[in-house]
């Protein structure tokens, strides 16, 4: 009967690939497994995708050590990662981390003290990182993860389109334009093809938030007063988000309410709004002359607007870290070692293009590497100084008990600042009013407060 | 089979319906233990690999929706009995949610069944490259749904750059903004779009099984296309249609992908349903008691509306088999 | 009518109706034609966007003419597609298989020869589907943890089957109900030994419900993410892991994960394809009668 034929074809196929893979195997990523393994786990970014490819290298000067990688999308990375790390677990050597965990894992005692290695590993120079990375993924005077790359925040927009509508942009060096000016300039720039700024509003506490969080910021506002009550219904944050809110209706986006970076920076990209804020590392797709040859020198960048605190720029990295029960700890040191290498820096110049290199973690990448300086003028210096001048250890302008600009530096972040970043993505939809969403946020601010005041 | 006592080779049929349900009713009655375990037997594996793969992962939840334990605050596991689910109850979120599960599941079963068998039924005539649209047909279906998910919220959807919003430009109408809108609709509509093919396919397998000597004969008595198909075709496909609704109403409860990848469950949490609310609160909270608290309930309210539901579809099952 | 069907599933590809001299021009041939292309559109886009630059993915107005590329199909086989799709053949096929070996004899316990308690035991293989998977995970994990089973490939064989096998059950007991009692009661009486009977009357007469019920075991098996991203790591990762790692928080990915979506479906596509031909040789079952 041709369905058994089929159906013994079938199964010796399948059985042919078991017998494979069950002679001693877990998995097919075990074929030819060794002993010196270091097992990565890595979020998906072009920046670490390019590290996978050009991984062939490590394992050339380092025969004997093999590599083992899973890339996933963040959200994904970072469930699974703090998954296995708060169980204790040993599934993985190196993982991926920001500076919102590092402080608080190396407090629990679920990260390796990374400063002793980097002390006895000659030309790593750890004081080559920028100062507020160093001190953001620190806990007591040593580093428990070091960075890959770092970002901030700034506004980009088309020197094109502000030279057509007649706008005149400072040139000061020390410039920081104030939000009222860039709402007046979205306003301006705004036509029905294209929005005047594009700005973040999907759902998540690293969506919409990061943006929102350092308006908050500047404008006076802030999560918790230093005695942990929740301010989300105070008068700054009140104006703050009014104002974000506002500015996407009148001259934002359409369907602000579902769009993140990857939106805006194909708006941006195809001539569709003017504007934009958002990381320092959008240049790795805006600038990539494969990608948008036509935008090429067409960008013009200005920190982060401003109202009433200055250097208002957001302090994020993507860095690597060694979780305590890791089971080949100094494998992965040599690896993490030469992925934040200046070598390193060089390496992806050399093979893969300038405009690649891993943006804002060290100093010397912007001081002692001319080829990136080169293709970098318009932009590398103000990443560098939005860096070195963010302060996440005093955000705002008034005291708070937290560290953290774009978000709060503690665990129940994760999911307050979720709830409360759909509480504002209903409002820029317009499916209820700012103060309402406000009310709400509120409400589950001041359930977390409770549990920092009873401590 | 009731109409096959109407011709005229059924008469022996009949009897050997007779046959067979004497033959039944006196293998009914005092079924020795040999013959019980015999039938069974075929039955054991299947529950009891089951048994062991399943339950002991729920009781381990029931066990987590007693703690009170957040992962990333270590030293906070402890012993809570039931607040967990006190808290669930009062949490208003969780009703709101389950509300729109409940929308989800009824709107996309219903919609793609309908779809579905419009479609099988469509498919069951003979035309030119008939396999190749129901290979066409199918592939919704066979699209990892996290992709097609992104499919339709980047190149159908979008606000700006969207095939839809494009089509309606063609005609005048501006573009509207279906995510942040409609979400829940939207969701939907993917959902519909992705669960229809599979409809399609089990409505398509009954028809097939179907025996054509009965639609014959039925068309030479003259009966009309409307009078075969609600006396003949619809009841033998009742089966299939209820499978298909019991099968897709189970695996939507899971549903995940789309709502991760469309809307994250916003604005608010207008179209947030209940495993992606508790993936949130699992995975963002940290909150693994809350979460299996969570879990638990909504196991004991998929319980309560299948038994009733199920209750119905047995008593048409069991009819058929007496009939038989 | 069916052998026609056969030549012309044969013979045409995208065609339009045309008037053959054996079959009638059929109004409903054209609609049937137009849902197809409805329902296939988003997927011939899906194909389009993967031979596309990022910049031509999502444009205003949609972009049907481009400069098409390879770059996209490049950076996924430079990742490391290999593994992840042979653990995804021995994941899907394993645990099908399985699914089958257990469920076929459950349905026919469950079917033709009616146990008492058949309702309880349907139900209890429903119930098992009930608990979200997003709430039993932690529980999932430390268990599969504790066994040693992270991060391989037979973790997700087993789970994989118990997600399968109360769909596999229910569908092909409803399949070994179409068959009539009397054909099995007639083999057995007949003095044939009952798996005899079962093996060369039943089981040809339901292989087209089987055919469907491995295609959707298989398409279920395949494209699972959650169980597969929290209990897999390096060894055991499966396609749509593999899938959703090109996801970047912040870049542009709708090209090249629509390249990684297609690579991924093109096995399944190949099942479905050949499982339709099960169903199509099983309209001759309907004439045996």
């Amino acid at each position: 009967m041709k369905t058994r034929k089929v159906l013994h074809k079938l199964t010796a196929c399948v059985a042919g690939v078991g017998l494979l893979l069950t002679s001693g195997c877990a998995g097919a990523g075990s074929l030819g497994a060794s002993d010196n393994e270091v097992t990565i786990a890595l979020v998906s970014n072009s920046q670490m995708t390019d590290a996978q490819k050009l991984s062939s290298e490590f394992e050339k000067a380092n025969p004997g050590i093999k590599l083992k990688f899973i890339s996933l999308s963040e959200n994904q990375a970072r469930a699974k990662i703090t998954m296995s790390t708060a169980m204790g677990g040993s599934q993985f050597d190196v993982v991926m981390i920001s500076n919102f965990e590092t402080p608080q894992w190396a407090k629990d005692g679920w990260l390796r003290n990374l400063s002793d290695y980097a002390k006895s590993t000659p030309g790593y120079d750890e004081n080559d990182f920028i100062p507020s990375l160093r001190e953001s993924l620190s806990y007591e005077g040593n580093m428990y993860s070091v960075p890959f790359y770092g970002e901030s925040s700034f506004l980009m927009y088309r020197k094109d389109m502000f030279e057509q509508a007649g706008i005149k942009v400072n040139q000061d060096p020390n410039y920081q334009p104030t939000w009222q000016e860039v709402a007046g300039w979205a306003k301006t720039l705004k036509t029905d093809d294209r929005a005047g700024i594009c700005l973040r509003g999907k759902p998540g506490w690293g969506e919409v938030l990061a943006p929102l969080d350092t308006v908050i910021n500047t404008f006076g506002g802030r999560w918790f007063d230093d005695q942990w009550n929740a301010q989300l219904n105070s008068p700054q944050v009140k104006e703050a988000v009014n104002f974000y809110v506002n500015t996407i209706k009148e001259s934002g986006e359409l369907g602000a309410s579902s769009t993140g970076f990857q939106e805006c920076a194909n708006l941006f990209g195809q001539g569709q709004t003017a504007m934009w804020y958002d990381a320092t590392s959008a240049v790795s797709v805006l600038e990539d002359p494969k990608t948008y040859p036509d935008l090429v020198g067409k960008i013009g960048y200005l920190p982060a607007p401003v109202v009433e605190k200055p250097n208002s720029g957001w302090l994020y990295t993507w860095a690597l870290g060694i979780p305590k029960a890791a089971k080949n700890p100094d494998g992965a040191w040599k690896f993490i070692s030469w992925m934040t290498s200046k070598d390193y820096m060089k390496l992806v110049g050399e093979k893969l293009g300038w405009a690649r290199v891993p943006p804002g973690s060290r100093t010397s990448t912007y001081t002692q590497l001319p080829e990136y300086e080169a293709i970098s003028k318009s932009y590398g210096p103000l990443t560098l100084q939005s860096i070195t001048n963010a302060t996440p250890n005093k955000p705002t302008v008034e005291p708070v008990p937290y560290t953290g600009i774009q978000f709060v530096g503690i665990p129940e972040f994760q999911d307050l600042g979720t709830r409360v970043s759909q509480q504002i993505s209903a409002a820029i939809a317009g499916q209820q009013s700012v103060d309402a969403a406000l009310e709400q946020a509120q409400k589950y601010a001041e359930v977390v407060g409770k549990s920092y005041q009873e401590k | 089979m009731t109409l096959t006592a109407e011709t005229d080779s059924d008469a022996s049929q009949e009897a050997v319906a007779e046959r067979v349900r004497k033959i039944r009713e006196r293998q009914d009655v005092g079924v020795s233990r040999a013959e019980g375990w015999r039938r069974r037997g075929p039955l054991l594996p299947a529950l009891i690999f089951m048994i062991a793969v399943t339950q002991v992962p729920f009781l381990f939840t029931l066990y987590y929706s007693t703690l009170s334990w957040n992962l990333v605050r270590p030293g906070s596991r402890k012993f809570v009995g039931l607040n967990n689910y006190i808290d669930v109850v009062q949490d208003s979120q969780f009703w709101s949610v389950a509300g729109n599960t409940v929308i989800l599941i009824v709107g996309v079963v219903l919609i793609s069944a309908l779809l579905g068998l419009g479609i099988a039924l469509l498919l069951d005539r003979a035309f030119v490259g008939r396999g190749a649209v129901r290979t066409l047909l199918i592939t919704p279906f066979l699209i990892t749904p996290v992709a097609g998910a992104l499919v339709w919220k980047t190149t159908i959807l979008d606000p700006n750059n969207g095939i839809l919003n494009w089509l309606l430009g063609l005609v005048g109408i501006s573009p509207v903004d279906w995510i942040g809108q409609f979400p829940l609709a939207m969701v939907m509509v993917e959902l519909i779009w992705q669960w229809t093919p599979f409809m399609m396919l089990l409505i398509l397998a009954g028809l097939t099984s179907m025996p054509r000597d009965q639609l014959e004969a039925g068309r030479v008595d003259g009966a009309t296309a409307v009078q075969l198909f609600r006396e003949l075709t619809l009841p033998h496909l009742r089966r299939f249609i209820e499978l298909g609704v019991v099968l897709g109403a189970v695996y939507l409860v899971n549903t995940f992908d789309a709502i991760f990848m469309m809307t994250q469950g916003g604005p608010g949490v207008a179209s947030a349903n209940l495993p992606f609310y508790i993936y949130q609160r699992a995975f963002l909270g940290f909150d693994m008691g809350q979460a299996a608290a969570m879990g638990v309930v909504v196991v004991i309210f998929t319980m309560i509306i299948a038994s009733f539901a199920l209750r119905l579809i047995f008593k048409s099952f069991s009819g058929k088999e007496e009939a038989a | 009518m069916t052998t026609t069907v056969e030549k012309a599933t044969a013979t045409s590809d995208s065609a339009p109706v045309r008037k053959k001299k054996s079959k009638k021009f059929s109004p409903w041939g054209v609609v049937a034609w137009l849902v197809g292309i409805g329902f296939f559109f988003p997927v011939f886009w899906m194909v389009l966007t993967s031979f596309k630059q990022e910049s031509d993915a999502a444009t205003n107005p949609p972009k049907l003419f481009f400069v098409p590329t390879l770059d996209q199909y490049a950076a996924v086989f430079d990742q490391g597609i290999g593994p992840a799709m042979l653990n995804s053949v021995f994941a899907t096929g394993m645990s099908t298989i399985l699914v089958l070996l257990l469920g076929v004899p459950a349905a026919f316990a469950l079917s033709l020869r009616p146990v008492r308690k058949t309702s309880d035991a349907l139900f209890f293989f429903m119930s098992t589907k009930m608990l979200p998977v997003v709430a039993a995970i932690l529980p999932l994990y430390v268990i599969v943890s504790n066994l040693g089973l992270l991060d391989n490939i037979w973790a997700l064989v087993v789970l994989y089957t118990s997600m399968n096998l109360p769909i596999a059950v229910w569908m092909m007991r409803s399949f070994f109900l179409e068959v009539p009692g009397e054909l099995l009661e007639a083999a057995s009486l007949d003095g044939a030994s009952l798996w005899r009977s079962v093996r060369e009357v039943i089981l040809p007469l339901v292989s087209p419900g089987i055919a469907a019920t491995a295609l959707i075991c298989v398409i279920f098996a395949w494209n699972e993410f959650f169980l597969a991203v929290n209990l897999t790591a390096v060894n055991a990762q499966t396609m749509p892991v593999y899938l959703v790692g090109f996801i970047a928080g912040e870049g542009q990915y709708w090209a090249v994960l629509s390249a990684a979506a297609t690579m991924a479906a093109l096995p399944v596509i190949l099942c479905g394809w050949f499982a339709q031909n099960k169903l199509v040789r099983g309209l001759s079952f309907g004439a045996i009668k």
